[in-house]
């Protein structure tokens, strides 16, 4: 029998183009092949930094999300009520009058009307910027609600945190620990690194209280009781400490454990850190036995330093962390039980992180000086590393958790060290480094200054001059000092509620605030549809960007419509979160790999003509004319400081990296580039980075920052002990009455563990806690629009444990009633064994509202999906004092989303077999999507 | 009846690590989309949007959960796609002989002009892994990209199927398993690597490498629990002055 004759060579495409992708946050490259002018085929690029050629599923989905029916066609103005979906198409120059006429007035008379918000964005060194030039003190993007303890924690901490902020070492790390982490964050760098360890035969160690994913993989699973990962850390502490297995030389040198601790309780500085009167951190010099500045040639901090000055005893910090964390509370035995991980267990984890970090030490070759002046001939390695994101960070005592896994990575002395963990430019960088947020409007003017910053004491409160909070989501206020990146979900509630006052226009892009970006969903949705006594909607005017007809679109007044992410501009710029690696600084660009087809526009370009029609700062010439004619126009053009613009690579004559004139041609030369650029730094200078005065160079050099930044880690947080002190009564700038006491309990200057708010008191009612995962197939509700992605993930059961299943007889096919403090739904369920006993969990933002996204009404994800946000509310549940408790960290104002308890009991399948609550349906702006497709483009 | 070739010069396929595979998708995704632009028809979607979406998929991947008689609960991420059988009854069972195995490499393929989409080559499958696109009425399968592979038109590193390329965590390997060195071959040699299901004799040339054992108490000997450097705080503050002299 003879074979048929293959072409095994045919035409692959007519042309590669290469940009970023945007099918979730990570940012990776992608070759798109073009054929016939349009998109053929998706796939990793393999020059990129990020994914090394590599693609996940969302990313090779890229053309069903490109093509889907769900994009929007052109500006719409609604003409319905508020949550009908009706609307009619107008043009762009109608859109921008309509904003106008709301905005113009607002600034004039109070830019604090404006709530600007953005979501899940990665421009926000530009939308910050228009928020500054409009001048109201109501902007921040997503962080508050998804991992700012995260981000918050290692920053204050170490100047750093996970994902775009460092990675493991994976080249060199020999035990590798990942706790609670969303698989949709560093999605193919953590994938390519667990490949790496497993090749290799390095183990892993997962904790989660649901084995999927990388827990799956993990060598060993710690199956932990939600919200106790800050415990069972800090027993792993108190047993590495115990035994002395903590790297002396690394914490004397570069962190402030040998930094001295006033212990005066008279003192006004009781519980700061002594300093000389240039402001320097200050040790006991074991040399001399006299106090010296922490930075002088030569010191040899000393770790058991005390220091007696006219009556005030100062200690150093490492002696109270052995008090605090040798106490018998942190003993295995005494959290095991709380931890749900036996106390043996935690001492044998404790034992291999000390014999792989000290017994399996390595030492490379690399001569480098410190800041300190002193040359050292080699580095040293303790090859642990640790990853962590939102499943330890979104509880409400996450902030303090977070600080703790970092306290671990450093007593171990593997943070910026081969093996350890490692910065990414244009990290590490202290807090100090960071702005402080600014909060001060004025009529007709812009913002005093950057939104979001860092706090270092009551001083840097964006309190207005009556005490009260000056910003609509409360953020920096005394509820939650340290809210870097805002409070994106109480943005409505306090609007609607009017507290701290009302706003008149809510103006947000790319999050889905009437759906699974809020808490609490069907009281917003009540929330954006309510009016007050004359009849009118008590948040007066809605404006809303995106590319698809999300369940946010029919809450909106005005739409305008954004692009796909394969028809616009960006920038992944070093002043926002660019792609870079451990060794290397990147960033990269979106272009047009096509041009739209409908009458859309890349809502940063939308910004541009918005923000010249109103005259903002910084979006108009001298002459009154606009500035940036798109969003490319200000990449190419823009400088943050002379010099410095959003793109580092190919600046000035385009040979110029990091510093140099704007250069018209930058963006030609990232897409021959392949959208990307990249500035490696010198091998001795990869690690020990904040101390390693060559990195410290580098930066300068290439204009993250402008002078050498050297610092020490923070074991002891100074600033939390300042609001601390504060909550004891002094200084001038007071805490009101009913926050005193949870600010002394709860910003403890050394890592702590506390119980999460909805755990206390709960247990009896609420005895199981719920959670939500991310698949790693699905970017929140983006996915469901895609064609491909969502027969791999169309449906969520509610995953219980064997423990909940048996006790309530369920069996294949049944429904449960699943109540919390604040309501109840009633869903499909599905046994999984690989869980902690008592956690129920279900996959992220798969159910969906009837009408949106293109989908048909009787899509599984509109009938039988849901929502566990229904059962969170954004407010915890009355106190009877008659105040608005935030569901957030006290520290911070992450979002608690994990600490939700609930009671889950078998129920009747509803009638209709539809999960309850099942809304009406909403109508869609775009009809919805075809029967049946079969892509193929080209001959 | 369609027959099978006496031998194959190589034998290509895929060995699939299943310690190290985290059940994300990616090669699922990958396949759908190259497979749909290039060999034979399109892979169509039925009711995209709708209420029972349903598609062509020529590799997917399945999650199990294990309960061991002690220890905790498992999960298995399961990628499945042909296993280009040298004994497979897929081809045998093909009335047209659109169905065929490749005598220079043993990739089992079906020439879509001959199908005439009966389904008996999926119903003798004893792995579910060939199913019929209700659009165009013919068989799809795992072609192992023979359109990527010996491409001139792709750069050499990318001649691999479009799985393989795209797998974030590397537990996908492609090579000739008819070779005793190649390197799939001493991976499977290796890690013991299986076949799936060999009781049913056809003889599969992809192989799959069994996950690790996993929470085991395996801690090092040589590193036992750690010992206490003093039982009291005061003892600590000893041991430490005493160590920091030493540095």
């Amino acid at each position: 029998m003879t074979q048929p004759k293959l072409d095994l060579s045919p035409k692959v495409s007519d042309e590669v183009r290469k940009t970023t992708c945007y099918m979730c946050a990570c940012r990776c490259g992608i070759n798109v092949h073009m054929k016939d002018g349009k998109v053929a085929y998706i796939e990793g690029n393999r020059d990129h930094p990020v994914n090394q050629g590599v693609l996940c599923a969302k990313g090779s989905a890229g053309i069903m999300q490109h093509n889907a029916p769900s994009r929007l066609r052109a500006p719409l103005k609604r003409v319905g009520p508020r949550g009908s979906g009706e609307f009619e198409e107008i043009s762009w120059d109608e859109a921008y009058d309509i904003a106008a006429s709301w905005l113009a007035p607002i600034r004039e008379d109070n830019p604090s009307k404006l709530a600007f918000f953005t979501g899940r964005d990665q421009s926000q060194s530009f939308t910050s910027m228009w928020a500054q030039g409009f001048g109201t003190p109501n902007y921040a993007a997503h962080g508050g609600f998804c991992s700012v303890n995260m981000a918050a924690a290692g920053i204050y901490t170490m100047g750093g945190a996970f994902w775009e902020f460092g990675q493991p070492d994976w080249d060199r790390t020999k035990m590798f620990m990942i706790f609670g982490v969303a698989e949709d964050h560093d999605s193919n760098p953590i994938k390519i690194g667990l490949g790496k360890l497993k090749a290799r035969g390095a183990k892993v160690i997962g904790v989660n209280p649901i084995r999927s994913g990388y827990n799956a993989v993990a060598d060993e699973w710690v199956g932990i009781n939600p919200g106790t990962d800050g415990l069972f850390i800090l027993s792993l502490v108190h047993e590495l400490i115990k035994s002395g297995h903590v790297d002396l030389q690394y914490l004397s040198l570069f962190t402030n454990a040998p930094a001295l601790v006033n212990e005066d309780q008279n003192s006004e500085d009781y519980g700061l850190l002594l300093r000389d009167t240039d402001d320097k951190l200050m040790v006991m010099d074991r040399r001399t036995g006299q106090p010296a500045p922490f930075d002088r040639k030569g010191v040899v901090p000393d770790l058991a330093g005390t220091w007696h000055d006219n009556g005030t005893t100062h200690r150093s910090v490492f002696q109270l962390m052995a008090e605090q964390y040798l106490d018998p509370q942190y003993a295995p035995e005494n959290v095991a039980e709380k931890t749900g991980i036996a106390a043996d267990r935690i001492r044998r984890i404790a034992a291999e992180l000390a014999d792989v970090a000290f017994n399996q030490a390595i030492e490379l070759d690399l001569t480098w000086t410190d800041f300190r002046g002193e040359t050292h001939d080699k580095m040293i390695g303790r090859p642990v590393s640790f990853h962590a994101m939102r499943g330890i960070s979104a509880h409400s005592n996450g902030f303090q958790t977070c600080r703790a896994l970092h306290l671990l990575q450093i007593i171990l002395g593997s943070v910026e060290v081969p093996g350890g963990f490692r910065f990414k430019p244009p990290y590490p960088k202290p807090p100090e480094a960071h702005p402080r947020p600014h909060a001060k409007p004025k009529p007709g003017a812009p913002l005093n200054g950057p939104h979001l910053g860092f706090v270092h004491g009551p001083d840097d409160l964006a309190l207005d001059e009556n005490g009260t909070p000056a910003r609509i989501d409360k953020a920096f206020s005394w509820e939650n000092p340290m809210s870097v990146h805002g409070l994106m979900h109480m943005v409505i509630s306090n609007a609607h509620a009017g507290d701290p006052y009302k706003i008149d226009t809510l103006f947000m892009y790319m999050a889905n605030m009437s759906w699974n970006s809020s808490m609490n969903t069907g009281g917003v949705m009540e929330m954006l549809t309510d009016t007050d006594e004359n009849g009118d909607y008590v948040i007066p005017h809605i404006i809303y960007s995106d590319a698809y007809s999300s369940e946010m679109v029919a809450y909106a007044d005005l739409i305008l419509p954004d692009t796909t992410y394969l028809e616009r501009h960006d920038c992944i710029s070093l002043l926002d979160r660019p792609i870079c690696e451990a060794d290397a600084a990147a960033d990269a660009i979106r272009w047009p790999v096509v041009e739209p087809d409908r009458d859309v526009k890349g809502f940063q370009s939308a910004l541009c003509d918005l923000g010249a029609k109103l005259g903002l700062p910084g979006f108009v010439n001298e002459d009154g004319s606009q500035k940036y004619a798109d969003y490319a126009d200000y990449i190419i053009k823009h400088e943050r400081r002379p010099g410095v613009g959003p793109l580092m690579g190919f600046r000035g004559n385009g040979d110029e990296t990091g510093r140099g004139a704007p250069n018209m041609n930058q963006i030609d030369r990232y897409i021959e580039n392949g959208g990307f650029a990249m500035a490696h730094i010198a091998e001795e200078h990869q690690f020990y980075k904040p101390w390693n005065m060559g990195y410290q160079d580098w930066a300068v050099k290439l204009g993250i920052y402008d002078a050498p930044q050297p610092y020490v880690f923070n074991l002891w947080s100074e600033p939390m002990r300042r609001f601390q002190l504060a909550a004891e009564g002094i200084g001038t700038r007071q805490p009101p009455e009913h926050l005193r006491q949870r600010i002394k309990d709860t910003m403890v200057p050394l890592p702590i563990w506390y119980s999460p708010n909805e755990a206390e008191n709960r247990a009896d009612d609420y005895p199981i806690t719920a959670l939500t995962q991310r698949p790693m197939a699905m970017y929140h509700s983006w996915g469901t629009q895609n064609a491909w992605l969502r027969q791999i993930h169309g449906r969520n059961p509610l995953y219980v444990s064997r423990k909940v299943w048996e006790e309530n007889g369920f069996s294949d096919g049944d429904w449960a009633k699943v109540t919390s403090p604040h309501g109840e739904i009633v869903v499909p369920v599905a046994l999984q064994a690989a869980l902690n006993d008592n956690t129920v969990w279900t996959w992220n933002a798969i159910g969906k509202r009837k009408g949106a996204w293109a989908l048909d009404e009787d899509a599984p994800e509109a009938t039988k999906g849901f929502l566990l946000n229904h059962l969170i509310h954004e407010l915890l549940p009355p106190k009877g004092d008659g105040l608005r408790w935030s569901n957030s960290d006290p520290i911070t104002g992450q979002a608690a989303w994990f600490d939700l308890r609930v009671r889950v009991e078998k129920a009747p399948a509803p009638a209709d077999a539809q999960s309850q609550p099942s809304l009406p349906p909403i109508k869609s702006p775009v009809g919805s999507g075809p029967k049946a497709l079969a892509w193929k483009v080209g001959k | 009846m369609t027959t099978l070739p006496q031998s194959t010069e190589r034998k290509l396929g895929l060995v699939i690590d299943l310690d190290t595979c985290v059940g994300c998708h990616a090669c699922v995704v990958s396949c759908k989309g190259w497979n749909t632009e290039n060999y034979g028809a399109p892979l169509s979607d039925q009711d995209a949007y709708g209420g029972n979406p349903s598609g062509t998929f020529l590799n997917r991947v399945h999650s199990y959960e294990i309960q061991p008689e002690q220890g905790l609960a498992q999960t298995i991420h399961f990628p499945k796609s042909c296993l280009h059988c040298e004994d497979a009854p897929c081809v045998t069972v093909c009335p047209t002989g659109a169905s065929y195995k490749r005598v220079e490499d043993g990739i089992v393929l079906v020439n879509e002009s001959d199908c005439i989409g009966c389904g008996l080559c999926a119903w003798a499958c004893p792995y579910g892994a060939r199913e019929l696109d209700q659009k165009e009425g013919v068989m799809k399968k795992c072609t192992l990209c023979v359109d990527r592979i010996y491409n001139n038109n792709l750069p050499e590193e990318d001649r691999v199927p479009a799985c393989v390329r795209t797998c974030p965590a590397g537990a996908r390997h492609f090579g000739d398993l008819g070779d005793p060195d190649s390197d799939v071959s001493r991976l499977v040699a290796e890690r013991d690597g299986m076949d799936l299901m060999p009781e049913q004799g056809t003889k599969p040339v992809n192989k799959y490498l069994p996950p690790r054992p996993k929470d085991e108490e395996a801690i090092d000997v040589l590193a036992p629990f750690l010992e206490p450097v003093a039982e009291e705080p005061k003892g600590f503050l000893g041991w430490l002055d005493k160590t920091l002299e030493k540095l």
